[in-house]
């Protein structure tokens, strides 16, 4: 079978690769370029552990084609980090232990990324509703939200 | 977040919130689960499952896929020798290798839709997925049953032919889908009813639920031409994977090294083996590493959901509200085979309770759906939706608050127990005390909004375990333990070991050990972990201290009796043993080569001594009177833990154990249609609970310590799901007036049973 050619950004780095036309972002990541830090819970996207950000839109890897990448800025877990330290949503992870298994994790970091990009100051509510496509079946979400109204606070002091 | 913590004086590092060892990998996206091994030359595999719920297999034809270029192998039930009846422990569900070898790949029938049949390997998915279309397998349709009534009713589709009830001396002769009868209890129940002045009786049913663990099922499989192989699985138990796995295959035990990679989520179903002696019988046919994962259909048709159930309870009690006799008879799903936890069921179902008159007889009865797995607390959480509905019926009848009814009649130290044994230290009375003074218990309620209270039991175990601690020249310590950690025991552990040794937690790096690395260890289940992996890692430490104490003994020339070890470093046991500078670990550790080689401590045991667990919950609900929906207002937890070693990670055991309980009551269960296929194996149409459903969990940690535990711990990871469904029930019932006898309280049955007496 004939495979595309396509050219795309994903965390800042400009990356070339071969695509089957059925093949999914989320296979692209996991299969062929190694970024297994994005997770296949369903592959219907119905539980938001694939979640990537697509030129400053949230989606479901697995809802996208590797084809459509072609031209587009992609961020996946693996670019929240700065080299020198942790992003505030990660830290906060760790600080209020709202990961288990932390397979999810991965897709709530980047989920609630983009929330607090759109939103600086969510509300409990705004961020159960925000992150209502991310399952988590460890934590029953308690220390998730905490862990995102914290970091948000504490970003929103950063940057004042 | 409330926390009734004791403060122990003498604990530096057991009870605080030290960031978790393996944080920073799992926020980074670094840590490596089932899936993400890639070898070089790696296959991909996958899995054709039968579409009928029970048909006879009459032949499977697998040239025109093995004619496929790209395909390196397949596999049927013609690759695996059968096995004999042989019974094991497998978690906390004894399995039998017959049924094993063919729940993993049917032999003479498909008993349930989703069944595999045949399995390949290719080079990409792509092509195995193309191979498993041209299989061709021939079928004879056979009548199913799903119910589990139906199932046990004379006349059913039989699932086996040689199946004959066991424990049950009246059962005929003649095939039958019942497996086993168990019975438990003590006294005279009819005597016991004889004096109740209320009694109340009623039947209830539950549909079977999944562990949902958000991570499906994966591992990479490698076998090479010497008879040697390698698993990397997700799992909770890869001693066990690597017992079945060898026995499947045919391998001799060790010459199979299992890995566990990361976990994401088990809560029991990730106790058994499914595509691992698959994956590794087409690696051994491919001469190349194969790699199965799952989807999320496949997880939800053929792994392990919980038992479903009917079940009738029947409490009968004096005016002044003391119980004179309990009684229930519970028919348990087991699925394709035979193995429910109805035993469990049987044994925890009054265990909340003194009792002088007790009984409940228990049915495992097969049917045409996938084999059940263990799931959180197996089978109490089944048998506590009706018994804590019924106390709570019985309490409205005796116009006693449901709080001081459950505190009138609860279990404590030296009550025997309904399941046998006389309790030790146990903390219901305690848990019950801190629901009854919670705010949440007094909050007053507006219109439509109801209050349920429910408690729970579940026993916890200990089990066989084998932790090595070795001491490295710096004077850091590498602590190895046999359990896979799947929600922060890597922490509790170098907590304990900390502690234990007098250093700092950051000191300890723990890692989970291959099946090569350490001796056989059960599986991360029954909420076993941070008390036997613990109270191992708190025995290595012991020894590790007696060799560190006499090699400062060796370096003073004194004897090692005249050595303490205090705060992290070797100290003269007083004055008279000599004036000698303290040694830390680390200045121990530099001179260890020459005073005797490395220094190790490691435990080999079978774990004795695990302390049961209770909790009790309260729930405030509010139900809409248009559509049924139940929404959850408030939700606190109170438990037992005998001591937290991370408060946090408890906290999250009762948070998370509670939102399940509240997905099991509300929404969660499988449907088939008419023909036994499974109608919802997705996370759309079977829906978990998901952020914007639930409240904050409040979450109450009583600690009764565990004597047989030098720190106390109990357990924590299994009761808090116990109580959930009832106390969602009895809340709903406080709302409504009506009381519902089945699970999920889903919005159409809650209408129904508002309008239905309207
Ligand atoms: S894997 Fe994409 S939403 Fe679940
Ligand atoms: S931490 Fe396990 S699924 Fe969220």
């Amino acid at each position: 079978m004939t495979k595309q050619h396509v050219t795309t950004s994903i965390n800042g780095d400009e990356i070339e690769f071969l695509c089957e036309t059925e093949q999914t972002l989320l296979d692209i990541l996991r299969d062929e370029l190694q970024f297994i830090g994005t997770k296949e819970g369903c592959g219907s996207g119905d539980c938001g552990a694939c979640s990537v950000i697509v030129d400053g839109r949230l989606v479901c890897a697995c809802l996208m084609l590797g084809v459509e990448a072609q031209g587009k800025k992609i961020e996946t877990i693996e670019g929240i980090a700065t080299k020198e330290e942790l992003h505030p949503l990660q830290q906060k992870f760790i600080d209020h232990a709202a990961l288990q298994c932390g397979f999810c994790t991965p897709g709530f970091l980047v989920a609630s990324k983009a929330l607090l990009e759109k939103n600086p100051n969510p509300t409990e509510t705004e961020v159960r509703y925000w992150l209502a496509g991310n399952l988590c079946r460890c934590t029953g979400y308690d220390k998730i939200v905490r862990a995102v109204l914290d970091a948000a606070q504490e970003m929103r002091g950063a940057s004042a | 977040m409330s926390i009734t913590e004791q403060e122990s004086a003498e604990m530096k590092v057991v009870g605080t919130r030290i960031s978790r060892p393996d944080g920073v990998d799992k926020v980074t996206g670094r840590a490596r689960y089932g899936a993400d091994l890639m070898l070089p030359g790696m296959l991909q595999g996958a899995t054709l499952r039968s579409p009928h719920a029970h048909a006879k297999l009459i032949s499977i034809d697998t040239s025109r896929a093995e004619a496929l270029p790209g395909v390196k192998a397949v596999v049927t039930r013609d690759d695996f020798k059968d096995q004999p009846s042989e019974i094991v422990a497998a978690g906390e569900l004894p399995v039998n290798y017959r049924d094993v070898v063919r729940n993993m790949m049917a032999r003479e029938k498909v008993l349930y839709d989703g069944h595999p049949v045949a399995a390949v390997a290719a080079t990409s998915m792509s092509v195995a997925k193309k191979a498993l279309k041209l299989i061709q397998v021939e079928y004879e349709v056979l009548p199913h049953v799903i119910n589990v009534v139906d199932a046990m009713k004379p006349g059913a589709p039989i699932l086996d032919e040689n199946l004959r009830t066991q424990g049950d001396e009246s059962a005929p002769d003649t095939p039958t889908n019942i497996s086993k009868r168990v019975q438990t209890g003590f006294g005279d129940v009819d005597a016991g009813f004889a004096a109740a002045d209320i009694i109340v009786e009623r039947e209830y049913d539950t549909e079977p639920v999944h562990q949902g663990y958000i991570e499906p099922q994966a591992c990479v499989a490698s076998y090479t031409e010497d008879g040697h192989a390698e698993i990397w699985v997700s799992t909770q138990g890869h001693f066990l994977i690597r017992s079945f796995t060898a026995r499947l295959c045919g391998l001799d035990v060790s010459k199979l090294k299992v890995t566990p990679s990361e976990i994401g989520g088990g809560f029991g179903g990730k106790n058994n083996v499914y595509g691992e002696p698959i994956a590794l019988a087409l690696s051994r046919k491919a001469h190349r590493p194969v790699k199965m994962v799952m989807s999320r259909n496949e997880v939800f048709r053929a792994t392990g959901p919980t038992s479903g159930a009917n079940m009738k309870v029947k409490v009968g009690c004096t005016r002044d509200g003391k119980i004179t006799a309990a009684d229930a008879v519970l028919n348990y799903q087991a699925g394709a085979f035979p193995g429910s936890p109805v035993m469990q069921a049987s044994m925890t179902a009054f265990a909340c309770y003194a009792l002088e008159n007790v009984r409940v007889v228990g049915f495992d009865v097969v049917s045409n759906r996938p084999k059940v797995a263990a799931y959180r607390a197996p089978g109490a959480q089944v048998v506590a939706f009706g018994v804590e509905s019924v106390m709570d019926e019985m309490a409205k009848k005796l116009n006693m608050d449901p709080v001081e009814f459950r505190l009138k009649n609860a279990a404590k130290e030296g009550v025997k127990a309904s399941f046998g044994p006389t309790l030790g230290p146990v903390g219901l009375v305690e848990c019950l005390e801190e629901i009854k003074s919670h705010p949440n218990y007094s909050v007053p309620l507006g219109p439509n909004q109801g209050r349920g209270v429910a408690s729970g039991f579940w026993f916890n175990i200990g089990g066989e375990t084998c932790v090595n601690m070795n001491l490295s020249e710096d004077g850091t310590v590498a602590l190895m333990v046999g359990t896979p950690d799947i929600g922060g025991s890597r922490a509790s552990m170098s907590m304990m070991a900390a502690e234990a040794l007098g250093i700092d937690p950051k000191s300890v790096t723990v890692s989970v050990g291959d099946t090569n690395a350490l001796g056989f260890n059960f599986l991360t289940a029954g909420s076993r972990t941070t008390f036997a992996s613990g109270k191992a890692t708190v025995e290595a430490a012991q020894k590790m201290i007696l060799e560190l104490r006499s090699r400062a003994a060796k370096i003073w020339d004194i004897s090692v009796d005249a050595v303490v070890w205090e705060e992290g470093e070797a100290r003269p046991a007083s004055s008279n043993a000599g004036d000698f500078e303290p040694l830390t670990l680390a200045e121990l550790a530099k001179k260890a080569p020459k005073t005797g080689g490395p220094i190790a401590g490691h435990a080999e045991t079978n774990v004795q001594g695990a302390g049961p667990s209770y909790a009790s919950q309260v729930a405030d609900v509010e139900v809409d009177p248009e559509t049924g929906q139940v929404k959850i207002l408030r939700f606190t937890v109170a438990q037992d833990a005998g001591k937290a070693i991370h408060p946090s990670y408890v906290e999250g055991q009762y948070q998370g154990a509670t939102a399940q309980g509240i997905g099991w009551a509300l929404n969660e269960a499988y449907i088939y249609d008419e023909n036994g296929r499974l109608e919802n194996p997705n996370f759309l149409d079977y829906r978990v609970p998901v952020a914007s459903d639930l409240p904050m969990i409040d979450s109450i940690i009583v600690e009764v310590p565990n004597p047989n535990h030098p720190y106390g711990v109990r357990g924590i990871g299994e009761t808090s799901i116990i109580p959930v469904t009832a106390a969602i029930a009895n809340a709903i019932e406080s709302a409504t007036g009506k009381r519902l006898l089945k699970l999920p309280m889903s919005p159409p049955e809650v209408l129904e049973a508002i309008e239905g007496n309207a």
